[in-house]
């Protein structure tokens, strides 16, 4: 217990003084995952809106297929994305592996779904509510999507909020693509493993306190957008 | 209206319209000729909310046509009919936003939207709501925002469906007088109601539907004096019992 209180202290001190080499994997991390968070967002908006509206065969199975990758192991996505940017691979050209690039290409697949997936069930209640009237005003097809992706504008907040959330904590994708090279492409969650199994605790320690503000963080956010929306937007 | 042109008279011919093998409307033919108020009455299931999206475009009818004077019922690319619904359907944004999504949609600028909102919500004494969150307005306010926001439009004719049936009596007046002025100002209404009452005070023609077959057009004050035909009398007598 002795150990544990003062792997705690060393923590709060690791914080407290600004470490440097802390702050640059917390940097890290938040770059990597925000980065991740808003191509998922610019792609899975869009996307997730028309296959709302969209009406084509074999939707339900794209719908289902969609749902059941919010649950894709990260490990998984790590492997696809290290065999697609590989040397040998499609994309191995580019150069990504071990970089921050190919850990945002991971997060953003990752993220993807659940933006696509929260996206298209939000947009779907809201249209079969503005349907008839988006329709009258000649507001058809994917000419409806911005009015219905900015009136659902406060749950598809909360939408991206859990891509954040769901990207920030997992480890294995950006373990596998990234190689956790100290000082280039190691995150909060893979310094945690390595440091934790090498036993150093107070780093360890001291991000995940970091790791559990940010959830901390982000579920105020979400819980905030709600109640903002109710507010000023009378969105339910 | 601005435009000497008008997208009225519509010519309606041999319109039907089928849904899961029930014929819902039925050999409907009418001509609507600028100006007046026109109620559609029918009891509930008649197809007269049917009718008016069939006319509207928000269906496609399953045979006839529906001819506007000018093509698609536009004049210069824009739509010159509207609706208003039963329920209406109010965007998540402020009053003011939700008249000037409108005007967008229907090609107007920035500016310009903003300051046909702000012109249509002071006419219809919206002005000091314009701020408020349209979803967090009573009924009637909500009602009456929807009708600022088609009349905003300009329309021609401007199609309601029921537009009073949630509202309480002082609500109704209020719209009822938005109506007389909208018709005032020589915008006509085409509206869907079962409120014998409403239609004696606003219509200066109906068209009386059952089970989808349009059985007496004639001006209202003939409708309501003499009811041509034993459907619409029986409708008469039996709205009467309950008013």
């Amino acid at each position: 217990m002795h150990d544990v209180g003062a792997a705690f202290a060393a923590a709060f001190r690791l914080i407290g003084e600004g470490d440097a080499a802390f702050f640059a994997i917390v940097g890290l991390s938040l770059r990597v995952t925000l980065t991740a968070v808003a191509i998922a967002a610019l792609i899975g908006l869009p996307l997730g809106a028309g296959l709302a509206i969209a009406r084509f065969p074999g939707r339900s199975a794209v719908i289902v297929a969609v749902n059941a990758l919010m649950g894709l192991p990260p490990v998984v996505a790590g492997l696809i994305l290290f065999l697609i940017l590989s040397r040998s691979g499609p994309l191995g050209g580019l150069g990504w592996l071990y970089t921050p690039r190919a850990m945002i290409a991971a997060q953003a697949l990752l993220v993807l779904p659940i933006v696509v997936a929260l996206t298209r069930q939000t947009i779907e209640d809201l249209w079969s509510e503005y349907r008839e009237h988006l329709a009258s005003l000649g507001l058809t097809g994917r000419r409806a999507i911005p009015t219905l992706l900015w009136d659902a504008r406060f749950s598809l907040a909360t939408a991206l909020l859990a891509g954040f959330g769901r990207a920030s904590a997992e480890v294995g994708a950006v373990l596998i693509v990234g190689g956790n090279i100290a000082g280039a492409t190691r995150t909060m969650t893979t310094a945690i493993t390595l440091e934790t199994s090498k036993g150093d605790l107070p780093l360890a320690l001291g991000l995940g306190l970091v790791l559990l503000a940010l959830t901390l963080a982000i579920n105020a956010a979400a819980f905030g957008a709600s109640r903002v929306g109710a507010r000023v937007a009378g969105a339910t | 209206m601005r435009e000497a042109a008008s997208i009225l008279p519509l010519a309606v011919e041999g319109l039907a319209y089928a849904a899961g093998g029930a014929r819902l409307i039925a050999e409907v033919s009418f001509t609507l000729p600028a100006g007046g108020v026109v109620a559609v009455l029918g009891s509930n299931g008649a197809g007269k909310s049917l009718l008016l999206r069939l006319c509207h475009g928000l269906l496609a009818p399953g045979a006839g046509t529906i001819r506007w004077a000018a093509a698609d019922g536009a004049i210069g690319g824009r739509r010159r009919h509207a609706m208003v619904f039963q329920k209406p359907v109010m965007l998540r944004r402020s009053a003011r936003d939700n008249v000037a999504h409108a005007l967008r949609a229907a090609g107007a600028s920035r500016s310009e939207a903003a300051m046909r909102a702000d012109a249509a919500l002071a006419r219809y004494g919206l002005a000091d709501l314009a701020q408020r969150p349209a979803r967090l307005m009573s009924g009637g306010e909500q009602q009456r925002l929807a009708i600022a926001r088609a009349a905003a439009l300009e329309p021609h004719l401007m199609f309601l469906d029921e537009p009073c049936s949630q509202l309480d009596p002082g609500a109704t007046r209020q719209v009822e007088a938005m109506l007389a002025d909208l018709s005032a100002r020589g915008v006509t209404l085409m509206m869907a109601t079962h409120d014998l009452a409403q239609a004696r005070r606003l219509a200066s023609r109906v068209l009386f539907l059952d089970r989808g077959r349009l059985l007496a057009d004639a001006p209202a004050a003939d409708f309501f004096t003499s009811p041509p035909g034993a459907e619409a009398r029986a409708f008469l007598a039996g709205e009467l019992t309950w008013s």
